[in-house]
């Protein structure tokens, strides 16, 4: 399983669940309402209501109506990435190679934690400006403790986490229960964070930190999944196949058994193999380089987990809520303070976290860890991948799409040996670019009347 | 002037014939029962020994010109207000509602008119916002997709999908949606506030279609609107408020919507009266 497969598989997921929804047109229902006087069987289906047509053709148009809609998905991501890997590939035929692709799928996980977080935060329909700061003094807090207090490196990495946390509740409280707008508060903390981690380098300016074990060994670029085993990337690409086999199947027997819509199967098997195609050709173009880093492991790892708290737990809906509709989530007796506290939390937890695996990157803790154009990088890759800026909608694969696409254009750029400035302004191009597609579609999303 | 309307009749004095009549689906107890309540705000006294009955398998609708008190006195019922005097009884015993929670918790459910409903979920997350049905910790979506379909079919609510997020639904459609959601909690008491103002015709008949739905599964219904004639469409008894005072319980089908609307504007006491009454003495001289 690696970023490819994960291509394939973000870029079906919003078809997924918009078909089921088309799924009762296909198949009208009429009932005779319990308790209806006039007993006359009503149709269920509004017959207004567009029905998908039967086989390929049927996709299609509904693909097409769902672009004019505005509803994108990750179509400007797979349109981006293939723009993006056809001109550096012409620029450097060394662009596509696996020792590059692999550097990609390393560089991607640090960025990647950030932009998860910040997922999180994007949903609410509110921006956190501070993430970029808090893992560079993340990074910075765990050098202390390791090196200048000589701490175990877990019970470090815990503390560093702990801080992020509470640095992200900081915010969250300031937000919440004081009022303040959250990129204000953000944007103290991007100065103020970035300041208090300047103050603990003091005037070494850069701590080494031991690689020699521990998390930031553990981050390193030399650590592979299973010590580089060839069997480790396929271990990984099937491990997810089957899950996601097993899970959709799963998901047909429980709605076949309700009584509800549910997929077909020759549709679960298109999709799974596609992910299976994807996954092990990925996992082979790795393992052709010198295997699937431990960063980007558990950076998919996380990914997952996330996915399934948004998704599949009340805490999740109640983000979503939040983010639709802050009076509608109150009335249902959602505590819309305790959400936004937290989900800030989870931003300066993740921005933490990538802070560490910076750290790991280059095994020490610098005075521009986590300054530059990482905020900006994190932020254009949630909202390239698909997640909107004006809250509610959205999915935490998009940190991992839109990554692909920055990390591409970074290690591109790098390859050509372009200098910053030009890469700064080719970035603030592209987050620019991002926004204004997310803008546009939720125009177009308003006029369909799906906004 | 005589006074006009004759059949001005507290709720306890609707003659016993009359209220037998009125009565044959209606239990004996009221489900939920005001006594003489007030509220001030500051120096404004908004409601002032407000009485208010509703039964089981009854639509109370409660009208009133703006700033008749209303909507706070929906609001102490709902529990965002709590009462300064009298007593709220539930099934016949005093309780207090203190905070929104309180009314939840005794199966008062409130329609508020900007329906607050989250744009970005699908219908069955809205129906199920905040009290999601949970499967060994995480969220059921097969049995709350089931419920709602039994839930929209039982009441003819026809919705296009239950999986369409509600940004996508007609605005008679959210009302429905709204209603709806109401009832996932088993409630007792439905409010519903202004439920038709935003409506077009088609629309309207739904909801009102919805609301005799709503008596027929022995719901106890407070009606609020200004529209007379879904009142005399779908209300067993109206209560009228004027002036944060009680001005009136009426039985809809035998009174007119002259009677109700003279009740609402204080046809006796309104400037055409006091000027007249004005010119009467000075014709004289």
């Amino acid at each position: 399983m690696s970023e490819t497969s994960k291509t394939v598989k973000g870029d079906e997921s919003p078809k997924t669940e918009k078909a089921d929804t088309t799924e009762p047109a296909a198949a009208p229902v009429t009932v005779a309402p319990a308790d209806d006087p006039t007993g006359a069987p009503v149709a269920v289906v509004d017959p207004r209501l567009l029905v998908r047509e039967e086989g390929l053709k049927g996709y299609l148009t509904e693909f097409k109506r769902r672009v004019k809609g505005g509803e994108l998905g990750s179509l400007p991501v797979v349109a981006g990435l293939i723009i993006i890997w056809t001109i550096f590939q012409v620029k450097n035929s060394l662009f596509l190679s696996a020792a590059n692709l692999s550097n990609i799928s390393y560089f991607l996980a640090a960025t990647g934690m950030l932009a998860i977080g910040l997922v999180f935060v994007l949903l609410l329909g509110e921006i956190d400006l501070s993430v970029g700061s808090v893992s560079g003094l993340a990074s910075t807090v765990f050098a202390v403790f390791v090196v200048n207090h000589g701490m175990n490196q877990w019970l470090a990495l815990i503390l560093t986490i702990i801080t992020g946390i509470g640095i992200g509740a900081l915010h969250g409280w300031f937000f919440a229960k004081i009022g303040v707008p959250a990129f204000v508060v953000t944007l103290a903390g991007f100065l103020g964070w970035n300041g208090l981690m300047l103050w603990l380098l003091g005037s070494s300016g850069t701590i080494n930190i031991p690689a020699d074990s521990g998390p930031v060994k553990l981050l390193g670029q030399s650590s592979f999944f299973m010590d580089q085993a060839i069997i480790g990337a396929y271990l990984l690409a099937g491990l997810g196949v089957v899950l996601s086999a097993l899970g959709q199947f799963n998901e047909q027997r429980r709605r076949r058994a309700a009584g509800v819509p549910f997929r077909p199967t020759s549709e679960i098997v298109v999709r799974v193999a596609l992910l299976a195609i994807a996954s092990f050709a990925a996992a082979a173009v790795l393992n052709n380089a010198a295997g699937v880093s431990n960063a980007l492991v558990i950076f998919l790892a996380s990914l997952v987990i996330v996915d399934f708290v948004l998704r599949r737990t009340t805490y999740g809906r109640k983000v979503f809520a939040v983010g639709g509709g802050i009076e509608a989530a109150r009335r249902a007796g959602i505590s819309v303070p305790m959400v936004r506290i937290t989900v800030f939390a989870i931003s300066g937890g993740f921005a933490a976290i990538g802070g560490m695996f910076f750290a790991g990157q280059t095994a020490s803790a610098t005075l521009n860890a986590g300054g530059g154009n990482t905020l900006m990088l994190a932020i254009a890759a949630a909202v390239i991948g698909g997640t909107s800026l004006f809250g509610g909608r959205g999915s935490v694969w998009s940190a991992l799409l839109g990554m692909l696409v920055i990390q591409s254009i970074q290690t591109g750029l790098d390859l050509l040996n372009m200098n910053t400035s030009i890469q700064y302004m080719i970035t603030g191009g592209v987050l620019l670019g991002a926004v204004v597609i997310d803008s546009v579609s939720r125009k177009s999303q308003k006029a369909a009347g799906r906004g | 002037m005589p006074h006009a309307p004759p059949r001005l009749i507290t709720k306890r004095g609707i003659p016993a014939g009359q209220a037998a009549k009125e009565m044959v689906h209606v239990s004996a107890t009221p489900v939920l029962a005001l006594r003489g309540v007030s509220k001030r705000f500051g120096a404004v006294q908004a409601l002032t020994d407000v009485e208010l009955e509703v039964h089981a398998g009854e639509v109370v609708a409660l009208v009133g010109d703006n700033g008749a008190g209303k909507s706070t006195l929906v609001k102490t019922i709902a529990g965002v207000h709590p009462i300064d005097e009298g007593v709220i009884e539930w099934e016949g015993n005093p309780v207090n509602i203190n905070k929104p929670h309180d009314a939840q918790g005794l199966g008062v459910a409130t329609v508020y008119q900007d329906l607050a409903l989250c744009d970005n979920l699908d219908v069955v997350g809205n129906l199920f916002l905040g009290r999601e049905l949970l499967h060994r910790g995480v969220i059921d979506e097969v049995t709350m997709e089931k419920r709602s379909r039994e839930l929209l079919s039982t009441l003819s609510i026809r919705i296009p999908s239950v999986r369409i997020p509600i940004a996508s639904l007609s605005g008679g459609q959210r009302q429905v949606v709204a209603i709806a959601r109401a009832l996932i909690g088993d409630p007792k008491v439905v409010i519903l506030d202004e439920p038709t103002a935003a409506l077009g015709v088609e629309q309207t008949a739904q909801v009102l279609d919805l609301v005799e739905r709503l008596r027929e599964r022995n719901l106890a219904v407070i009606l609020i609107s200004h529209n007379m004639a879904d009142v005399k469409a779908v209300a067993d008894t109206v209560a009228v408020l004027r002036l944060g005072k009680n001005n009136g319980f009426f039985p809809v089908k035998s009174t007119s919507q002259e009677e109700i609307i003279a009740a609402i504007t204080g046809a006796t006491d309104n400037a055409v009266t006091r000027r007249s009454e004005r010119r009467t003495p000075e014709a004289a001289k």
